[in-house]
């Protein structure tokens, strides 16, 4: 009996110790910009302002609730109005908030200069993930969340960059000016790196800037911040800022991996695969792109995510589900892959959806994909 | 049926009939009461829920999809099931009392507004069985992803628009009631200043509900009638949405506050035994609130990609609004000097406003700075500033409100000893809950996820501590009421040994009908 409520005990406390990683910070994150290095400076300035104002206040409040109460004996005395002091409580704030007023005021104008950048990169929010399109020199991806779905069931260990990890980081070099240029393909998302002070909302329809430049080598990890349905916690954001020749290097890397993607791309499209073939390769695709709506198990989220298994277009003709998954569902969070994927992937995971789950569909082609894009 | 009394009076009608058809200020306050304690309680499990799910990191309650129709339901309930309904209790209750009125210019549409707003929160409630779940973009709802739900996103913009209607009438109702039917003698600037911040409340529901309901309208709309008032593909801007949302949603929060600052500025007087300080400049400065309530919409905004311009624009009317605001806070501290104070219930809950609201004004200040809010804009910063306003805020002026005028309605004191358990276990967890959701802001926690990252751990884990300690204490609020109302030590006419004005010259509890014959007001 003793023995069983000292091992409750144990568990109850190694429970409440379990998060050793956590690091109990209290402020921003050290700055590793110039704006980024402002607005800590600015926080802290109007931090230590109101701080200042609370104790004067309060002490005077807590005076009062001490010295000024009935049980003491004290009296009240019936004042009710003082005009001078009621206009030197209304003009002082006033000077403290043009004081506070005028760096945040420089700090805006530089954030919103946006001109003469060194390198421009274009960055489209989708649920849940995001494409970086570094438009001068011809690289795009797509960066995904990493973390292994069994860590966030707490069916295995998280790891030390659990939900702030990506597939494919983007990448920037240190010391340039970096604009970006921010839109979004479905519902309004917020791209957020706190280090290097940036936010910004990526907005379907539209284009939006902001800029950083980071002032020293490191990864800097950030988060989708406006809330952009159920995969919200899961579309974070990894910027490796690397030194010059290695940002050079990563590029080059990066435009010789797109040349053989290309090459090989163009052999599959035109080729045929075998079914087992196909839906090895769609069960990949669809892990990574559909299975945040669909499930893994494809029988989706009733009434708000169709299910896939048993689906009337899935079994159906392959021309109506093809032309689904390429250029989506308006109205709906269906998003158009056909800038997503290539024809390959798009028959592997067409194919695979129907066959999976008990489907009965038939197998997709690269060539049938082709057709049908517009 | 009726049996009929001196002066004409009617007896109070029995039973089911007696609530559901009343006409009588009173008995509709009651309703009031008894509406957001429900809602209350539906909204604070569902807190409860967030906070178990947000205990560690990991899913593990719920999944995400159903976070967010918590969050959102959460929300809505909390604003539009609780706070205002609560003041709209308060008012009910009070504003015939304080002004010397038989009852409300509209009885029967009193009856109306009131009862539109079951309705309303069944819809909302009820939602949740519909297939998809409930309504889960967010209580702002704002498109594009508003546009991605199923039929429970329609009920809710019915449920809001209920919602709205009810509070339009409400405040018809109220503003026509302080403006026509004051007793004589009792001129604008002699009005107790709880009925002057409900007249400036009154008119700024006036103002924006109407706005709110064009802007859920425009969403039904283009979800269901093929227009693209928020779709940029269709030639439309989902900005726009936001432009008007906020143009309701800031004068909406001062909707939510200003019936607070009147609670606390007619409790602390009659605990310090002495006058309010600063009667004129306390109403000049609820009206500065509310006149600038309408041209800080934007801060709500800054990360959307506004020109530099509406930025500082924005950036800088925000900031007026501490000038009021800090007099209000100075008036109520010079209120107390050197008076004669005693901490019953109601002044307990009165100080710890004025002490913890304050935060919530200073992280508000913060928040302005717009280069700032860059990197706070949708954090848990953000959660912790509008928490303390709202919850150690308008919540505990309506716990000292309900504390101080119990003995008026019930007839009875609440019981201290139980009253003080109440005070010190929720002014104490509140703050365990909700202070450290400042350092997760700060060190980059979004807020609306159900699931974060590892360095976040700790904070969340107290702040749920926090809140599961908070949502138990309110059980003891729940008990004072209910011994107030079963018996408990008689409370006199005048309950309070400070406390001014009408309300204290009728007997405790307040008859059915009163002040039929006006009072002379000197």
């Amino acid at each position: 009996m003793r023995l069983g409520r000292q091992v409750l005990w144990m568990a109850c406390w190694a429970g409440w110790v379990q998060p050793v990683v956590a690091d109990w910070a209290l402020n921003l994150p050290a700055p590793k910009s110039d704006i980024a290095v402002r607005i800590y400076d600015i926080h802290t300035l109007i931090l230590l302002i109101c701080l200042g104002i609370f104790v004067v206040v309060f002490g005077v409040m807590f005076y009062a609730l001490f010295k000024h109460r009935k049980s003491v004996g004290h009296q009240a005395h019936p004042f009710h109005e003082h005009t001078s002091v009621e206009v030197i409580w209304t003009v002082i704030p006033l000077l403290i908030l043009v004081g506070m007023a005028w760096p945040a005021t420089r700090a805006v104008l530089d954030q919103k200069d946006t001109a003469n950048p060194d390198l421009t990169i274009k960055v489209t929010g989708y649920q849940w993930k995001w494409e970086y399109d570094y438009l001068q020199d011809g690289v795009k991806f797509i960066s995904a969340s990493s973390t292994p779905a069994d860590q966030i069931a707490n069916q295995a260990a998280k790891g030390p960059h659990y939900l702030l990890e990506v597939d494919e980081p983007m990448v920037v070099p240190v010391g340039k000016k970096v604009r970006i240029l921010l839109t979004s393909h479905d519902v309004i998302h917020a791209w957020w790196v706190p280090e290097l002070g940036v936010k910004q909302d990526a907005i379907p329809g539209f284009i939006r800037d902001t800029w950083f430049r980071a002032n020293e080598i490191g990864t800097y990890r950030g988060q989708c911040a406006e809330l952009c349905g159920r995969g919200h916690a899961f579309m974070p954001i990894v910027v490796e800022v690397k030194r010059e020749v290695d940002y050079q290097a990563w590029l080059a890397a990066k435009q010789a991996g797109k040349q053989a993607k290309a090459v090989a791309a163009a052999a599959a499209a035109g080729k045929s695969f075998g079914p087992a073939e196909l839906k090895a390769r769609g069960e990949k695709v669809y892990a990574a792109h559909c299975a945040a709506c669909h499930q893994a198990d494809g029988k989706g989220l009733p009434g708000v995510f169709p299910a896939l298994a048993g689906s009337r277009m899935v079994n159906g003709p392959a021309a109506a589900h093809i032309d689904r998954v390429l250029h989506g569902k308006d109205g709906s969070a269906m998003t158009a892959f056909q800038d997503q994927l290539d024809d390959a992937d798009l028959a592997a995971v067409i194919t695979w959806e129907r066959m999976a789950w008990g489907n009965t569909g038939s197998p997709v082609q690269p060539t049938d994909v082709k057709v049908l894009r517009k | 049926m009726e049996a009929v009394l001196p002066h004409g009076h009617h007896a109070a009608p029995a039973g089911l009939w007696r609530w559901l058809a009343s006409t009588n200020h009173k008995d509709i306050g009651t309703l009031y009461f008894w509406f957001a304690a429900t809602m209350f309680l539906i909204g604070g499990l569902m807190a409860m829920l967030i906070r178990a799910e947000l205990f560690q990191p990991g899913l593990q309650l719920v999944r995400p999809e159903v976070f967010n129709q918590l969050t959102t339901l959460h929300g809505l309930i909390m604003i539009f099931g609780v706070i205002m309904p609560a003041f709209t209790g308060f008012a009910n209750w009070q504003v015939p009392l304080m002004i010397g009125a038989p009852d409300m210019a509209f009885p029967r549409m009193n009856n109306w507004s009131f009862w539109l707003l079951p309705v309303a929160g069944l819809f909302l409630i009820g939602s949740t069985l519909l297939p998809g779940g409930a309504v889960a973009g967010g209580w702002t709802m704002y498109p594009p992803l508003f546009m991605q739900g199923g039929i429970s996103y329609d009920l809710t913009i019915f449920a809001i628009h209920l919602m709205g209607a009810s509070s339009i009438m409400g405040s018809i109702n109220i503003a026509t009631t302080i403006l026509n039917m004051r007793a004589p003698g009792m001129a604008l600037m002699k009005m107790p200043l709880f009925v002057w911040t409900w007249l400036i409340t009154a008119f700024l529901l006036i103002a924006v509900m109407p706005v709110l309901a064009g802007a859920v309208t425009m969403l039904l709309s283009d979800r269901n009638f093929g227009t693209h008032f928020f779709d940029a593909a269709g030639g439309g801007d989902p900005v726009m949405f936001q432009h008007v949302f906020w143009f309701f949603g800031h004068p909406e929060v001062y909707i939510l506050i200003l019936p607070a600052f009147g609670i606390i500025s007619t409790v602390i007087p009659t605990f310090s035994r002495k006058p309010l300080f600063g009667y004129a400049s306390m109403v000049y400065a609820t009206a500065a609130i509310a006149i600038l309530s309408f041209l800080v919409w934007g801060h709500h905004m800054f990360t959307v990609g506004m020109p530099a311009a509406a930025q500082l624009f924005f950036m800088y009317a925000t900031l007026l609004v501490a000038v009021p605001t800090g007099v209000k806070v100075f008036n109520w501290v010079a209120t107390m000097w050197r008076g004669s104070l005693t901490f019953e219930t109601p002044m307990l809950f009165a100080v710890a406003f004025v002490c913890l609201f304050t935060i919530g004004g200073f992280s508000g200040l913060v928040l302005a700075m717009a280069p700032v809010d860059i990197q706070l804009q949708d954090t848990y910063y953000v959660v912790a500033h509008f928490h303390y306003v709202l919850v150690t805020g308008a919540l505990f002026s309506i716990y000292a409100g309900l504390y101080y005028w119990l003995p008026k309605w019930t007839g009875h004191r609440a019981d201290e000893t139980w009253g003080r358990w109440h005070f010190w276990l929720s002014a104490v967890s509140v703050n365990v809950l909700f202070f450290p959701m400042h350092f997760l802001g700060l060190a980059g926690m979004p807020r609306r996820i159900p699931d974060y990252a590892l360095q976040f751990a700790d904070f969340n884990r107290v702040a749920s501590l926090g809140g599961f300690v908070f949502g138990a204490s309110q059980i003891l609020l729940l008990i004072v009421i209910l011994k107030c109302l079963r018996g408990g030590e008689k409370a006199e006419a005048r309950a309070w040994e400070g406390a001014e004005g009408l309300e204290w010259t009728v007997a405790s509890p307040a008859p059915y009908h009163t002040f039929t014959e006006p009072p002379e007001v000197k």
